[in-house]
């Protein structure tokens, strides 16, 4: 088996007295996408720091590339690429200027830095502002000159952290395109994001972490199945919006919706709703640990809802 | 898009005698002279601003400054020589804080690139400007009549000795851009490098202050350094040349370890 582009084992990191990471595994092959899914807080920009070899771990390992992260950070380097959250995109240079000084620092070649730094201006459509300074640049604008510096050595590993955080829906999807277009060429990308539709929309595996540790992994298909439940969706008349769980099964929403009925709710419309990602979130973070399984909370869940629209 | 265009095959090269070091910083120097040049607010007042000051002092207060020596214009330019290094110093700290709190340095820590080169852009930086804003200064002090003595050995050893002054204060701001927690933060603490000329012999003779302020006056940096490059222009009496460079020397070699370490410290959280 080959080894994986991305790998950690029981990583640990604290910050003083805070524990931020208590024992991260993580395992990407060659060519696939992880999405790290987590709230704020959770360790995900910790985890990229240290495989991108700005944190030192203390302890358990990291590799990149086959190369260790703090054996042979150079060698790490070499390999990957960093998009964080803050455009690392100098605001008093132009567009063009930023790809230029961060060509000659990758070592590029001065011709061949050039051309691919105007070709990386022209993929993300850029070309337009590429001699204006950085400091006029929209949010959406500045991600995808960062995202271009990233890509100018044709890094065979891309860690996105929160890609997206902050953008305009629109500036979201065109960033989407070219992350696709990247993964569609052979890049193994490590993306942390909140957002489940992006973990949904990018990535071929997930690992939800949460308070500095893996707490699920695998495809937006499976964990979505290891949460099960799905949801009737009330679409009220005052325009909210009340999801009751149920296990889809016919006697339950009948069961529901005779409880909505003789609660005379002023339901507008309604559906039964597959678990998204959102669920796989809420179901393994929002609540602790032990809460009760699915089984109990479809009625619970009901009668609160019900209890507190009769009141 | 093409798809050689993003292709993940890393172009290889080789690196130039000597390795990239040269290189690297070079490019770094680029980006900060260009930055320079790209606020021209903060360049304008950090050149205009010592013309002004000096012919504040000469037209001004000079009058009434009894330095009980030459003319005063004769002896207030060093003064504000080394007053415009301590202005050109805030600037480097502003530039470098605002490197650390934003990405930047993340990016550049993550190339094959010793970041430290990103420092020295700035440091070089400021030495170009400094050097602008000295010969602006003395260019416009001579046409108010300053008329120094030196020969070209004179010049040269108080250009030498004013560079140094500028390494080891620009290297100090350095360290102070690093530490704070950001630009507004980095302005406010350099107070204390452009305050520290007023209480010197850069202006008034130290004699003329209160007890502790001429305790303070004798024995701090600027002191020595003003009154050695006033020897060497017009010729005063009281120049300590030794003491100047030791201070200028000792400054410069804590302030650039020190910023190594706060580095190394950042990067080894």
């Amino acid at each position: 088996m080959d080894t994986p582009m991305i790998e950690t084992r029981a990583l640990r990191k604290a910050f003083g007295s805070t524990t931020v990471l208590t024992g991260v595994d993580l395992a990407v092959p060659q060519g696939q996408v992880l999405a790290l899914l987590g709230p704020n807080g959770a360790g995900k920009t910790t985890t990229v720091e240290i495989l991108s070899t700005l944190l030192r771990p203390d302890g358990g390992t990291a590799a990149v590339a086959g190369h260790d992260v703090v054996r042979e950070p150079d060698r790490v380097r070499e390999a990957i690429s960093l998009t964080g959250q803050y455009a690392a995109v100098d605001e008093l240079l132009t567009g063009r200027e930023n790809l230029r000084l961060m060509a000659r620092l990758a070592h590029l070649p001065r011709s061949a830095g050039r051309t691919r730094g105007d070709d990386l201006l022209g993929l993300f459509d850029l070309e337009g502002a590429a001699d204006r300074l950085v400091r006029t640049y929209s949010g959406g604008m500045r991600r995808r000159l960062d995202l271009a510096v990233g890509l100018l050595t044709r890094p065979a590993v891309l860690f996105l952290d929160e890609p997206t955080t902050g953008l305009d829906p629109r500036s979201r999807s065109d960033l989407w395109a070219v992350i696709r277009d990247v993964v569609g060429q052979g890049a193994t990308v490590l993306l942390t994001t909140q957002y489940l539709d992006e973990a949904d929309a990018l990535a071929d595996r997930v690992a939800v972490l949460d308070h500095g540790r893996v707490i699920a992994q695998g495809t937006a298909a499976e964990l979505k199945r290891q949460v099960g439940a799905a949801h009737v969706e009330l679409q009220l008349a005052d325009g909210r919006t009340e999801r009751v769980a149920t296990d889809a099964s016919v006697p339950d929403v009948r069961r529901i919706l005779a409880d909505v009925e003789l609660r005379r709710l002023p339901v507008e419309s309604w559906r039964v709703a597959v678990p998204t990602l959102d669920d796989v979130f809420l179901t393994l973070t929002g609540r602790p640990a032990d809460a009760a399984p699915a089984a109990d909370a479809p009625a619970a869940d009901a009668a609160d809802l019900l209890a507190r629209e009769a009141s | 898009m093409t798809a050689t265009a993003l292709a993940p095959a890393r172009a290889v090269t080789r690196p130039p005698a000597g390795g990239w070091a040269l290189q690297d910083t070079a490019a770094m120097i680029g980006r900060s002279l260009r930055r320079s040049l790209r606020t021209p607010d903060t360049l304008i007042m950090g050149i205009a601003l010592p013309v002004i000051l000096m012919l504040l002092f000469v037209y001004v207060f000079g009058g009434a400054i009894q330095t009980g020596q030459a003319a005063y214009v004769d002896y207030v330019v060093p003064g504000i020589v080394l007053l415009c290094a301590g202005y050109g110093a805030a600037t480097t700290a502003v530039s470098v804080a605002s490197d650390m709190t934003g990405g930047l340095m993340n990016r550049f820590r993550t190339l094959p690139v010793r970041p430290v080169a990103a420092l020295t852009g700035h440091v070089v930086e400021s030495v170009v400007r400094n050097a602008v804003s000295t010969a602006l200064v003395v260019g416009v002090a001579y046409l108010a009549g300053f008329r120094p003595t030196a020969g070209a050995g004179g010049w040269l050893a108080v250009a030498g000795l004013v560079l140094l002054y500028v390494l080891a204060l620009t290297w100090t701001a350095v360290c102070i851009g690093m530490v704070s927690s950001g630009p507004e933060a980095a302005n406010g603490f350099t107070f204390a490098i452009m305050f520290l000329p007023y209480v010197s012999s850069a202006f008034v003779p130290p004699e003329s202050m209160p007890r502790v302020l001429e305790w303070i006056a004798t024995y701090q940096p600027v002191t020595p350094v003003t009154d050695t490059v006033r020897a060497w222009l017009i010729g005063a009496p009281g120049g300590q040349p030794l003491v100047a460079l030791a201070w200028c020397a000792g400054l410069l070699v804590v302030a650039r370890l020190t910023a190594a370490w706060l580095f190394r410290r950042r990067a080894t959280r």
